[in-house]
């Protein structure tokens, strides 16, 4: 029983961390499913989403619920300038100059922060920080690990709502299936897509918050990316749901290997089962194979 | 400028342009060997840097520029190849056995890790790269018994036939020899029927596979080669530093390694020089400009980094050949020089072509 316990409460803090990887490479895949851009970048724009929340709610004394409002809001506008200014620019390079570009991008963030904030790592307090949830049985769970996941939930809640119900969504569907056609339909295929970025640096963002009662924010933190990469091509990279599903896949997955297997094999637990996935099915586990026509 | 009249197929396997090239290579080959008696230790030393970026640089470029091919790993493959050759020397294998072995190991590596994900293609595969990078990477850090972890692996002074390699003329010379050696070998590759197959992948992996190309034969070779060709760079490296440290070979230099052939200019034997080139003076010209910037801005810890990514950014969004493009442009505006058109070199406009089809 105690056993069976220990393990239930090792899965959802696998799921918890899952869930951020998750969130994260829900980003990618928005932005790639709509752009074919793959923005390495992505744990940056987290980073810098978690640096806007302490500054709202740390430096600056605001309440938790409206510095987390504006943290999103200001990554999010942050993402749309990206896309209006830099990345619009490389449209027609060949994808892997739009991984460098990412890259490229990835530094000149970390070194801002740097600059902006320091390098040292800081946090703030929240509703949820050392909190403990009793579900009874003696099943004990932290807040912040149900606060990170009941997040999630509702997150992906209101996307799927925005992407199936409003005309903006929808549009941005369409855009990303077909943008020649979209943009005869007359939808704005240049101001959708910066909207997808927006939108993508918004979810980091709130990956970013969540992850504060759990994790110190510092310039580094960006490398979270990486696993979040794990994740998406886990869910075949192009399918929202494969990146959260594969998301709590890497988080368990880590978990369970940071208990059971020798020291060192955490870190590199993600890589692995990223090249295995690879290796075994080469289109992800959600992926969808089309083949060109001559 | 003078133009360059083909009048028969065998011109196109030549391996200069002209006799005027070789004259040139012949002249700066000239100039490289006397560097060491007429330039002090200091910038020999730079020098030998310079040529180790290159022969990755060149490997990389055979792998990126020339079969379209993106890995985000190479550093592994130059860690594999440092510590093969210093290891092999620590047990007293001679330096001209060591220095092909770990070439050699490092392209077994790049067959083993190229069988699987040479399926892959494009984004995937730059995935991939980049977690058997980072997989490589831990390994070299927590496995103490081979690379002696924290403590680092002193590499012993090469000897060939008895005629010891010391000192930084020596590391110059050494890594002079093996880049004249990788580079001769690239540009014959490149002239055979494998270059040729290669740059077919590069250009469309599905025509290429409608004339015949076998592409995973074709893509495993290429990134052998272009390993073991980084291996050697490996090898020239840590003599280069004399010492390895486990730490050193991790994401960021793999991203170095892609940036010398970004910035030098995709699909050019001389873009891999000069990006190499570029990659190793910037710390330089960064640390002696520190000083003299205004603001307090050479006080920033980050601003490294940061140059090194905004000069990504901006040679990707202005100038995608890179410095080898500007490089042709300039000597071409000399060339013609009353007569230079502007329209010559505006670039086309260009449409995101999908890769979602393959």
């Amino acid at each position: 029983m105690d056993e069976l316990v220990r393990l239930l409460q090792l899965a959802i803090n696998g799921t918890a961390a899952g869930c951020i990887y998750g969130l994260v490479a829900l980003g990618f895949v928005l932005i790639y499913k709509a752009t074919e851009m793959v923005n390495f970048a992505q744990g940056e724009l987290m980073m810098l989403g978690a640096f806007f929340a302490y500054t709202f709610v740390g430096m600056w004394g605001m309440n938790y619920w409206v510095g987390f409002a504006l943290a999103i809001a200001a990554t999010a506008a942050f993402g749309y300038a990206l896309d209006a200014v830099v990345l619009r620019r490389v449209i027609g390079q060949p994808q892997f100059a739009v991984v460098m570009l990412t890259l490229g991008l990835a530094f000149i963030f970390r070194a801002v922060a740097g600059a902006v904030w320091g390098y040292d790592s800081v946090g703030f307090l929240t509703p949820f920080t050392n909190k403990v949830a009793d579900f009874g049985g003696g099943v004990i769970l932290g807040q912040d690990n149900v606060s990170i996941i009941v997040g999630t939930v509702i997150l992906c809640a209101v996307l799927y709502v925005f992407f199936s119900r409003t005309p903006l969504g929808i549009a941005m569907q369409a855009s990303s299936q077909n943008q020649l056609a979209a943009y005869y339909m007359g939808i704005p295929v240049r101001t959708v897509f910066s909207l997808i970025w927006a939108i993508s640096a918004g979810v980091s963002a709130v990956a970013a918050v969540l992850l504060v009662p759990v994790s110190m924010i510092d310039v580094n933190m960006g490398i979270l990316g990486f696993k979040a990469f794990a994740a998406a091509v886990l869910g075949g990279f192009g399918s929202i749901p494969g990146a959260l599903v594969g998301g709590i896949i890497v988080g368990i997955t880590e978990q369970f290997a940071g208990r059971f297997l020798p020291a060192g094999s955490m870190e590199l637990t993600s890589n692995i089962v990223l090249l295995a996935v690879l290796i075994v099915w080469p289109q992800g586990l959600f992926g969808q194979v089309i083949r060109k026509r001559v | 400028m003078r133009a360059m009249f083909r009048t028969s197929y065998a011109q196109d396997l030549l391996l200069a342009r002209s006799p005027a090239a070789w004259g040139w290579y012949g002249l700066l080959m000239l100039v490289l060997l006397a560097i060491p008696h007429m330039l002090g230790e200091f910038y020999v030393g730079e020098m030998a840097g310079v040529f180790v970026f290159a022969i990755a640089g060149v490997g990389l470029m055979l792998l990126i520029g020339y079969t379209g091919l993106v890995s985000l790993g190479h550093a592994a493959f130059l860690g594999i190849g440092a510590y093969t050759n210093a290891i092999l020397l620590t047990k007293g294998v001679p330096f001209i056995f060591s220095l092909p072995a770990a070439g050699l190991l490092t392209a077994l590596f790049g067959v083993l890790i190229g069988i699987p994900t040479l399926r892959m293609s494009g984004l995937y595969l730059a995935i991939a790269t980049l977690a058997f990078g980072s997989i490589v990477g831990i390994v070299l850090e927590k496995w103490h018994g081979l690379t002696g972890g924290f403590d680092g692996l002193a590499v012993p002074t090469p000897a060939i036939f008895g005629y010891v390699i010391e000192g930084r003329t020596g590391v110059y010379y050494l890594s002079l020899a093996i880049l004249v050696a990788v580079l001769l070998l690239a540009m014959n590759i490149l002239r055979s029927p494998l270059g040729r197959a290669m740059v077919a992948i590069r250009d469309s992996e599905i025509s290429a596979q409608s004339m015949g190309i076998h592409l995973a034969f074709y893509k495993t070779v290429a990134f052998a080669i272009s390993a073991g060709i980084t291996g050697l760079a490996g090898a020239a490296y840590g003599h280069y530093t004399n010492y390895l440290a486990p730490d050193g070979f991790g994401i960021l230099l793999s991203i170095q390694l892609v940036t010398i052939v970004f910035i030098g200019g995709l699909g050019s034997l001389h873009g891999a020089i000069f990006g190499a080139i570029f990659i190793s003076m910037l710390p330089q010209a960064i640390a002696l400009s520190r000083d003299s910037l205004p603001f307090g801005l050479g006080r920033l810890p980050g601003l490294e980094p940061s140059l090194f990514g905004i000069i990504l950014v901006l040679v990707i969004m202005f100038e995608p050949a890179g410095i080898n493009g500007r490089w042709l442009k300039a000597k071409r505006w000399f060339g013609e020089f009353p007569l230079h058109r502007r329209a010559a070199f505006r670039r086309q406009k260009s449409y995101a072509k999908s890769e979602r089809l393959r």
